[in-house]
C-alpha cells in the first residue's frame, strides 16, 4: 500500500445549488493499484453524481479529485476528455454499444480515438475479445447480440485500452442473474488484469460483494460496509 | 372505447404533443403545402379569368354569326360581301372591316371594328345594346365609340377625342359614347364601317364577313363549300373555332405554369414525408406504448395519418387564400401578360369557389399521401421491440425496390420520345414525373452500394460515421429524398432557363447588328412609312444606311393565330445571310420564290425544307421553304422573304419597321431626333438603340423567369428543411450514443464532426445524384416540353459556374445545420444523456 493512489478524494463535496443542502461533503479515499471498490446507497444519494466527477464530467463544490495526481477539476473540457480518453474505462447499464459497428469496432473504439495504429489495434482488440469470451462473434453486428454478449462487448471496449480507472455504473441492471454473476466475474477479473483500479457503483449487495471492499455513500460520507 | 375515439383520442395526444413540441417545424411544413396550394391556386384563377374575359369578349363580337368570313388585313373587295350577302342559304351578312389602329404615342393598339350598325344588330345584339338610340351619332365621318375599358387606357369620356395613326399621318376621331363593361370587357372601339374605310384609307375594302344561315342549313357543309369557292387567303371559319384562337394562344404557358406550381405541391409533399416520418422515429416509444395500451394498428395508422391530414387542411385553406390573394394582385399589377392588359380583378371570384375547394382538397390529399407511409411504417412495428429500445425499422422504405426504380427510368427514357398531345408535352411532362420517381426510388440501393464502397478511412470520426449511414440508409434516404427532388428540379429549370437564355441573347445578337431599330407600333394594322417617307428617312443626317422590313399578318389556318409575314432584305442571298438559321438548303440560287419558315410554323404547319408552300399573298404562285430560323418574337410563326419576292408576289412598297446604321461620329440621341422630324407625327415610331433593346429584351426575359427561379430556390430550401429536421431528429435520437461517445473521451468537435460528415457525405451525394438527374430532366425540358410547348429550339448550356457554387453552398449549409443540432444533442449533458434509456 505504499504506491501512490491512482484515484484520490479530498473534501470532496457537491450540491446542486447553493441554497439547498449539500448532496455529499467531505469525502475522502485514496484507491491504489489493484483494488476493486463497490459504492452502495439508496436512490438520490448522490452515487451517480459521485461517479461523474470521478470522471471529470462535473465539478466539485469543495475539495477536489486527483487522478493519477492530476486534479480534474482544473482541466478544461477538452484536457479532461482527453484524460478520461487516455485513463478511464466506464461500463454502462444501457451497454451503449453502438449497434451500427461490429463487435471489433465497438471494441476497437478507444484504440481509434487514440490513434493506436491498425495492426496494435487489432492484436490488442483480438486478445481483449478473448479474455472476455466473445472472440467468436467479432465481426458480428453489435445490434445482433444478446444483453450478456453486449455487456461482454462493453467491458472489452471499457478496457481495451489499459485504463488506470475502471467505472462501472449498475453494469448488471439489465441482465439475468446468471449472466448478472458472469459479468461480475469477469469485470473483477478484468479489473484485476488490465486495469488499475476500479470502482462499481451498485444498488445490488450480491453486485457489491464480488469487489473488495463495499463503501456505504450517505450523508455522513463515504463509510465502509461490513462483509455480511 | 369505439375505434373512431380512440383514433380521435390518440390523434388528439400525438398531435397535440407534436403541435407543443415542434411547433416550428410544423408550421414550416404547414407553409410548404401552403405555397403549393397557393401557386396552383393562383395560376388556376388567373387562367380563368383571363379565359373568361377572352371567352365573353370573344362571343361577343361573333354574336349570333354561323361563318365568319375572314381575309389578310388588307381586306378583300367589298364585292365578295354582295356575292356572299345575295347566296340563297344566307339568311343575315355583316360587313366588317376589323383593324388594329395604332395610337400616337402609345405602344399598344385598339381594336376597332367598322360595322354596318343596322346589320350588326342583328348579329351582334349584345355588343350593339348599348348604342340603341344613338344609333344614329355612329355615321358622322369621325364618330367612335369606345369601350369602358378602353377610354379607361386612354383617359378619354365620351365628347372627347382620340387619335390615330394612319400611314405616318394621325387622325382625330370623337368618342360619341361608351360600351358599357357589362356589355365589352376589353378596349374596343366601334365605327360605321364606312367612316373606317374613309379613316383607314380602305375604301371598297373589308376583312371580315359575319354570316347567318337560314335555319335547317348544313351548316359545316355550306361552310366547307364557301370554303373552296373563296379567293386565297380568304377563310371560312366556324365562330367556336374563332373563340377557341385566342385560348389555345395561352395554353401552353397555362399548362407549363401549372407544372411549376404542381412541383411545389409536391415538394411540400415530400416535406411532409420527412417530417412524419422523423416525428415517427422520435416518438417511437410513445407510439408504442399507446399500442400496448390497446390501440389497434389500423388506430394507430389512421392517427398519424389524420395529422398529415392535419397539416394539409390548415396548409390548404392557408393556401387558398393566399392564392385567391396572388390572382387579385397578379391581375391587377401585371395583367399586361395574358390578355393584353385589360383583365380585371374582380372576375376572380367569380365561379372561383368550386376551384379554390379543389385545390384545398389536392392539398389535403397531397399531405396526407406524404403522411401515409410513414403512418403505415409506425404501424406496421413490433411495440415490444420499440419499447425496449432501438431505432425504428424502416426496412420497408429501404426496399422500396430498385426494380420499380429501373422500369420507371426506362418508362421516363422512352416517353421523352413521344410527340405532343394537341400541342401539349404531355408525354414530356410524363417523362419527368417517371424519371423523378425511378431515381427516387433508386436511392436506397445506390446509396447502400456506395457506402459499402467506400473503404475504412482510418479515422474514427469519418469511420463513424459511414458505418452509421450505411446501418440508417432508409434515414439518410428521408432525408436525401426532398433535397433531390427539389435539387434536380432547380438543376433542370437552370440550365433549361440558361440555355434559353444564351440563345436567346445569340439570337438578339444575330438580329440587331444596326445602331438603331425603328418600327411603327407592335402587330398594327394602320401604321406604316411610305415609299417616299422611307426615303426621307434614309436622308436623314447622321444616317449612313437604313434596312426598311414589312411585317402583314397572315392567317394560314383559321384555328391558328395568325403568322407573321416579314419581308426583308433586298434579294434572297441578303435575306438568309441576316436571319439565324437552324435549317438552310444549299440550292438557294435555283429556288423560285423562296422562304424560309420559323421553327413555329415548321412544328405547326408540317412544313419542312424544300416544302412548297401557298400564302395568301397572291395565290398563282407558291413558295419554296428555302431555311428555316430561329424566331423567339413570334411564337404563333413567321414566314420570311425577300423585298424582291414580296413584290413579285403582289405585295405594297410600304415598311414598318427599320435598322438604322449610324455614320460612324452620328450621335444616336441627335439622329433620333432627326428621324421623327421626317414624318409627320413624331410620336407614331418607337426608336431605340440595339443595345438599349438588347437590355430591355434580356431584362424582361430575366424578369418572367424571376419566378421560376424564386419557386425552385423556395423547393431547394424545403429541401434543405427537410435535411435539417432529419439532422436534429437523429441528434436527438442518439443523445445516448453522443453521451458514450463522450465519456469514453471522444471530443465535442469529434461528435459534431461525426454528425458534420454524415451531412456532408449525404448531402453531397444529394447534390451530385441531384446534379446528374437535373441534367437528365434538363434534356427533356430543353428538347421537349420547350420544343412542344413553344415550338422552338435552344442550345443546350449548362451553367456550371452557378452549378457548382449553389452545389457547395447546399452541402456547407447542410454541413452547419448538422453541426449545430449536433451541438445542441452534446450541449446536453453527456452523463443525462447515457441514462435516458434507463
Amino acid at each position: 500500500m505504499n504506491s501512490p493512489p491512482i484515484l484520490r478524494l479530498e473534501n470532496l463535496g457537491k450540491r446542486y445549488a447553493p441554497d439547498r443542502p449539500a448532496l455529499f461533503e467531505g469525502l475522502n479515499l485514496d484507491l491504489r493499484q489493484g483494488e476493486y471498490v463497490a459504492i452502495m446507497g439508496e436512490s438520490g444519494v448522490g452515487k451517480s453524481t459521485l461517479l461523474n466527477l470521478l470522471a471529470g464530467l462535473d465539478r466539485p463544490d469543495g475539495g477536489r479529485v486527483l487522478l493519477d495526481g492530476i486534479e480534474l477539476s482544473k482541466l478544461d473540457d477538452d484536457a479532461a476528455t482527453l484524460l478520461r480518453r487516455r485513463a478511464i474505462g466506464f461500463v454502462f447499464q444501457a451497454f451503449h454499444v453502438l449497434p451500427y459497428l461490429s463487435v471489433s469496432q465497438n471494441v476497437a473504439l478507444p484504440l481509434d480515438l487514440l490513434g493506436i495504429p491498425a495492426p496494435e489495434r487489432g492484436r490488442r482488440v483480438g486478445r481483449m475479445l478473448q479474455s472476455v469470451g466473445i472472440e467468436a462473434l467479432a465481426a458480428r453486428q453489435a445490434r445482433h447480440l444478446s444483453g450478456g454478449e453486449v455487456q461482454r462487448v462493453a467491458i472489452a471496449r471499457a478496457l481495451v485500452h489499459g485504463p488506470r480507472l475502471l467505472l462501472a455504473d449498475e453494469p448488471t441492471g439489465n441482465l439475468d442473474a446468471r449472466s448478472a454473476a458472469q459479468t461480475l466475474a469477469l469485470l473483477r477479473a478484468q479489473i484485476k488484469d488490465n486495469a488499475g483500479a476500479g470502482i462499481l457503483i451498485t444498488h445490488s449487495r450480491a453486485a457489491a460483494d464480488t469487489a473488495d471492499h463495499i463503501l456505504l455513500l450517505d450523508s455522513r460520507g463515504l463509510t465502509p460496509l461490513l462483509p455480511e | 372505447m369505439p375505434a373512431t375515439s380512440a383514433t380521435l383520442a390518440a390523434w388528439r395526444i400525438l398531435f397535440l404533443a407534436q403541435l407543443r413540441e415542434t411547433p416550428g417545424r410544423l408550421l414550416i411544413t404547414l407553409l410548404a403545402i401552403a405555397l403549393g396550394v397557393a401557386l396552383g391556386c393562383a395560376v388556376f384563377l388567373v387562367n380563368a379569368a383571363a379565359l373568361n374575359e377572352f371567352s365573353l369578349a370573344s362571343k361577343r363580337l361573333v354574336g349570333e354569326a354561323d361563318v365568319v368570313v375572314r381575309g389578310p388585313r388588307e381586306g378583300f373587295p367589298e364585292e365578295l360581301f354582295v356575292q356572299l350577302a345575295r347566296d340563297p342559304a344566307v339568311r343575315a351578312a355583316s360587313p366588317v372591316l376589323e383593324l388594329q389602329a395604332a395610337l400616337p404615342g402609345h405602344s399598344e393598339t385598339l381594336e376597332v371594328l367598322g360595322l354596318d350598325p343596322f346589320r350588326a344588330a342583328a348579329l351582334q345584339p349584345a355588343l350593339m345594346a348599348d348604342i340603341g338610340a344613338d344609333l344614329f351619332a355612329m355615321f358622322r365621318p369621325d364618330a367612335i365609340y369606345l369601350s369602358s375599358s378602353a377610354a379607361s387606357s386612354l383617359h378619354v369620356e365620351a365628347g372627347g377625342h382620340i387619335e390615330v395613326t394612319v400611314g405616318s399621318r394621325v387622325k382625330s376621331l370623337h368618342v360619341v359614347g361608351l360600351l358599357s363593361q357589362t356589355t365589352f370587357n376589353q378596349p374596343l372601339g366601334l365605327m360605321d364601317i364606312a367612316s373606317a374605310q374613309w379613316l383607314f384609307d380602305d375604301i371598297g375594302k373589308l376583312n371580315r364577313v359575319d354570316l347567318q344561315l337560314f335555319p335547317g342549313t348544313d351548316v359545316e357543309g355550306f361552310r366547307a363549300d364557301l370554303s373552296r369557292r373563296l379567293p386565297a387567303g380568304v377563310l371560312a371559319i366556324a365562330p367556336a373555332v374563332e373563340r377557341d384562337r385566342a385560348v389555345s394562344a395561352t395554353r401552353a404557358y397555362r399548362v407549363n405554369l401549372n407544372m411549376l406550381a404542381l412541383v411545389s405541391l409536391w415538394t411540400g409533399a415530400f416535406l411532409v414525408f420527412s417530417t412524419q416520418s422523423l416525428a415517427v422515429l422520435r416518438r417511437r416509444r410513445t407510439l408504442a406504448l399507446l399500442r400496448a395500451l390497446g390501440l389497434t394498428r389500423a388506430q394507430l395508422q389512421s392517427a398519424l395519418l389524420g395529422e398529415g391530414a392535419a397539416i394539409g387542411v390548415a396548409g390548404s385553406i392557408l393556401g387558398v387564400l393566399l392564392g385567391a390573394a396572388i390572382a387579385r394582385l397578379t391581375l391587377k399589377i401585371l395583367s399586361g401578360d395574358v390578355s393584353q392588359g385589360h383583365l380585371h380583378a374582380a372576375a376572380i371570384l367569380r365561379n372561383g369557389a368550386l376551384p379554390m375547394l379543389a385545390f384545398f382538397c389536392i392539398g389535403t390529399l397531397a399531405s396526407s399521401a406524404g403522411a401515409w407511409l410513414p403512418a403505415r411504417n409506425a404501424a406496421r412495428q413490433a411495440p415490444a421491440r420499440a419499447l425496449k429500445s432501438g431505432d425504428l425499422d424502416f426496412s420497408s422504405t429501404a426496399r422500396i425496390g430498385w426494380r420499380a426504380g429501373l422500369s420507371l427510368l426506362s418508362c421516363g427514357a422512352l416517353l421523352a420520345f413521344m410527340p405532343p398531345i394537341a400541342g401539349l408535352p404531355i408525354f414530356g411532362y410524363a417523362a419527368v414525373g417517371a424519371l423523378l420517381f425511378g431515381a427516387v426510388l433508386l436511392v436506397p440501393a445506390l446509396t447502400v452500394t456506395v457506402l459499402r464502397a467506400l473503404p475504412r478511412m482510418g479515422n474514427v470520426v469519418l469511420d463513424t460515421a459511414i458505418a452509421q449511414m450505411r446501418e440508417n440508409v432508409a434515414l439518410s434516404t428521408l432525408s436525401l429524398a426532398s433535397i433531390i427532388v427539389s435539387f434536380s428540379l432547380m438543376v433542370a429549370m437552370a440550365i433549361m432557363v440558361f440555355s434559353f437564355r444564351v440563345s436567346f441573347e445569340n439570337w438578339l445578337g444575330k438580329l440587331l447588328p444596326a445602331d438603331l431599330q425603328v418600327r411603327v407600333p407592335y402587330e398594327n394594322d394602320t401604321a406604316f412609312w411610305s415609299p417616299d417617307e422611307q426615303s426621307a428617312l434614309k436622308a436623314t443626317p447622321g444616317v449612313a444606311r437604313v434596312e426598311f422590313r414589312r411585317t402583314r399578318r397572315l392567317l394560314l389556318d383559321p384555328a391558328k393565330a395568325p403568322v407573321t409575314l416579314i419581308a426583308r432584305g433586298d434579294d434572297p442571298a441578303k435575306t438568309a445571310a441576316e436571319l439565324p438559321l437552324v435549317q438552310e438548303t444549299p440550292r438557294l440560287a435555283q429556288l423560285t420564290n423562296p422562304v424560309w419558315i420559323s421553327e413555329s410554323v415548321q412544328d405547326l404547319y408540317g412544313y419542312r425544307l424544300g416544302s412548297r408552300v401557298r400564302l395568301p399573298l397572291d395565290d398563282k404562285q407558291t413558295f419554296t421553304v428555302a431555311g428555316v430560323w430561329r424566331d423567339y418574337a413570334r411564337q404563333a410563326g413567321s414566314v420570311v422573304m425577300s423585298m424582291q419576292t414580296y413584290l413579285a408576289a403582289g405585295g405594297d412598297r410600304n415598311a414598318t419597321e427599320a435598322s438604322v446604321w449610324l455614320d460612324p461620329h452620328a450621335d444616336p440621341g441627335t439622329v433620333e431626333a432627326a428621324l421623327r422630324t421626317r414624318l409627320p407625327d413624331p410620336d407614331s415610331i418607337e426608336i431605340i438603340t440595339s443595345t438599349a433593346l438588347r437590355e430591355r429584351s434580356l431584362s424582361i426575359f430575366d424578369r418572367a423567369f424571376a419566378i421560376t427561379y424564386a419557386l425552385e430556390a423556395i423547393a431547394v430550401l424545403i429541401g434543405l428543411t427537410g435535411i435539417s429536421f432529419a439532422a436534429s431528429s437523429t441528434a436527438l435520437a442518439r443523445r445516448g450514443e453522443f453521451g458514450m461517445l463522450r465519456h469514453i473521451g471522444m471530443l465535442r468537435r469529434q461528435v459534431t464532426g461525426i454528425l458534420a460528415a454524415e451531412a456532408v457525405l449525404t448531402s453531397a451525394f444529394g447534390v451530385v445524384y441531384g446534379l446528374l438527374l437535373g441534367t437528365c430532366l434538363s434534356l427533356i425540358l430543353v428538347f421537349v416540353v420547350n420544343r412542344q410547348s413553344f415550338n422552338w429550339s435552344i442550345d443546350l448550356n449548362v451553367p456550371v459556374w452557378q452549378l457548382s457554387l449553389l452545389s457547395v453552398v447546399l452541402i456547407a449549409a447542410a454541413a452547419l445545420t448538422a453541426v449545430s443540432s449536433g451541438r445542441a444533442a452534446t450541449a446536453q449533458d453527456a452523463v443525462r444523456a447515457v441514462r435516458e434509456d434507463w
